[in-house]
């Protein structure tokens, strides 16, 4: 295996601070693992959302584990281009997700679609990630983290969070 | 804050004794990121540096300042839901402000308030902070207090429908920093007018209290409506919720704000900034 990928296989396994049964690179937030010309590892990242109050924290993170791996001079930059979408979550992420309790997200909507004006309550095909029941309604668009909506399956009972399509 | 780090680990006389002696006790670190970290923040040929970062500071302040407004809802809103769909849209605008001053500064560090000597404050930090409210570029309809729940309401579908409207231009902007933060922000946006419109919607059909207090907090906002400019992408999705809910536009006379701000903005950053000033060393 050669350096760059090795710090590409060490930065990938990073876990998220706030989903931590997923990687970065599950989440699709690591863009890019690359070596500038002294040999310093230098790791891309892109927000989930604006006001994503994890950023810090992925960063040292990433730094540190790289560090442990062996990579003393690792830093990591910012991407804003492309903005990040929940399409980049992995399909194992995916899997992670509901192995946890938490329903995955489902396609994004086109930039258009999502601008529309919707005053209906938002029309997603969930599944409770417990049961499986698709008998589930929104309690509210917004929930424990900027990324979720929470949600309360008929079936169960139980409550659970969902991953906003964006 | 990196001044009281004196306490020992297991030092158990105090709830707060170890809290800040290793960084991994925190969920988000201790120190501070630039949100730019790595972007290219050359302003390109044929714009103009202080136009740009005026313009970015502008955008920043309107949402730092209806941010600071909206986290005053937390702990205090109708019911749980709603108390973090509020501090939800309050950290959206946040983090679209903080990447706005940031690009502000980057593009004119002019505009960045002089601290003292190795002080630890970034820029976008020093703009929020350190600068007087005649400084603040904002509009006053977002300076204004919450009032009640529809007043809240009218504010946000209002400032977001007129917000994404202009975000959808800005993400054909010259500059890529400004684009790229226009995109972002779109897709939030989009969720917090579409929070506010059904809740518009659920108070004007809910009881006559509740209609009454809409039609009340809609015309107070209504009057502050030219701030945000001729936009008519916007006017046809308010216009569009009020034909949804059946409720006529306000006409009301559109309040004078050629004075800059109200009082209600001094003492907005009065409570906002009291900390970072008193503390201009300091480490968070």
């Amino acid at each position: 295996m050669s350096t760059l990928e090795q710090a590409r296989a060490v930065a990938a396994s990073v876990v998220d601070p706030e989903l931590p049964m997923l990687t970065l690179h599950d989440l699709g937030v690591l863009r890019e693992v690359a070596l500038d010309d002294d040999g310093a590892v230098v790791v891309a990242i892109t927000p989930t959302y604006s006001g994503c109050p994890a950023m810090a924290t992925m960063r040292d993170d990433l730094v540190r584990t790289l560090r442990d791996a062996g990579f003393g001079d690792a830093r990591v930059r910012v991407t804003l281009d492309p903005a990040w979408t929940t399409d980049w979550i992995t399909p194992e992420g995916r899997a992670a997700l509901t192995e946890a309790g938490i329903s995955p997200p489902g396609p994004a909507p086109r930039r258009e679609e999502s601008v529309t004006l919707q005053l209906a309550p938002t029309r997603r095909s969930v599944r409770c990630p417990r049961c499986g029941a698709d008998d589930v309604a929104l309690t509210s668009e917004f929930g424990s983290t900027a990324c979720k909506a929470m949600y309360r399956c008929r079936a169960c009972l139980e409550p659970f969070d969902h991953v906003k399509e964006i | 804050m990196a001044e009281v780090h004196t306490h020992e680990a297991d030092d158990h006389d105090s709830a707060y004794a170890g809290l800040l002696v290793n960084d991994a006790h925190w969920a988000f670190g201790t120190d501070f990121e630039d949100p730019l970290a790595g972007v290219d923040t050359t302003v390109p040929e044929g714009v103009d540096a202080q136009e740009l970062a005026a313009y970015c500071l502008q955008l920043g302040d309107d949402a730092l300042i209806l941010s600071q407004r909206l986290s005053e809802w937390c702990s205090r809103a109708p019911d749980l839901e709603e108390d973090i769909a509020l501090a939800n849209i309050a950290l959206d605008l946040l983090g679209q402000a903080r990447l706005l001053l940031a690009r502000a500064a980057a593009a004119d560090p002019s505009l960045v308030p002089a601290l003292p000597e190795g002080s630890p404050v970034p820029p976008e930090d020093a703009l929020a902070f350190f600068r007087s409210d005649r400084e603040f570029r904002n509009v006053c309809l977002v300076e204004l207090p919450n009032g009640d729940f529809a007043e809240t309401i009218c504010r946000v579908l209002v400032f977001s429908t007129y917000r994404l409207a202009l975000f959808q231009r800005l993400t054909a902007h010259p500059d890529a920093v400004l684009r790229a933060v226009a995109v972002k922000g779109l897709k939030e946006l989009a969720y917090h007018r579409d929070f506010a419109g059904r809740w518009f919607l659920t108070l004007a059909r809910g009881t006559e209290e509740s209609r009454r207090r809409l039609e009340a907090a809609l015309a107070q906002v209504w009057a502050y409506r030219h701030e945000l400019g001729d936009d008519q992408d916007a006017e046809v999705v308010l216009e569009q919720v009020l034909a949804t809910s059946g409720v006529a536009a306000p006409g009301v006379r559109p309040v004078s704000t050629v004075g800059g701000h109200t009082e209600h903005l001094s003492r907005l950053l009065a409570e906002m900034q009291v900390v970072a000033r008193a503390h201009p060393m300091g480490l968070w």
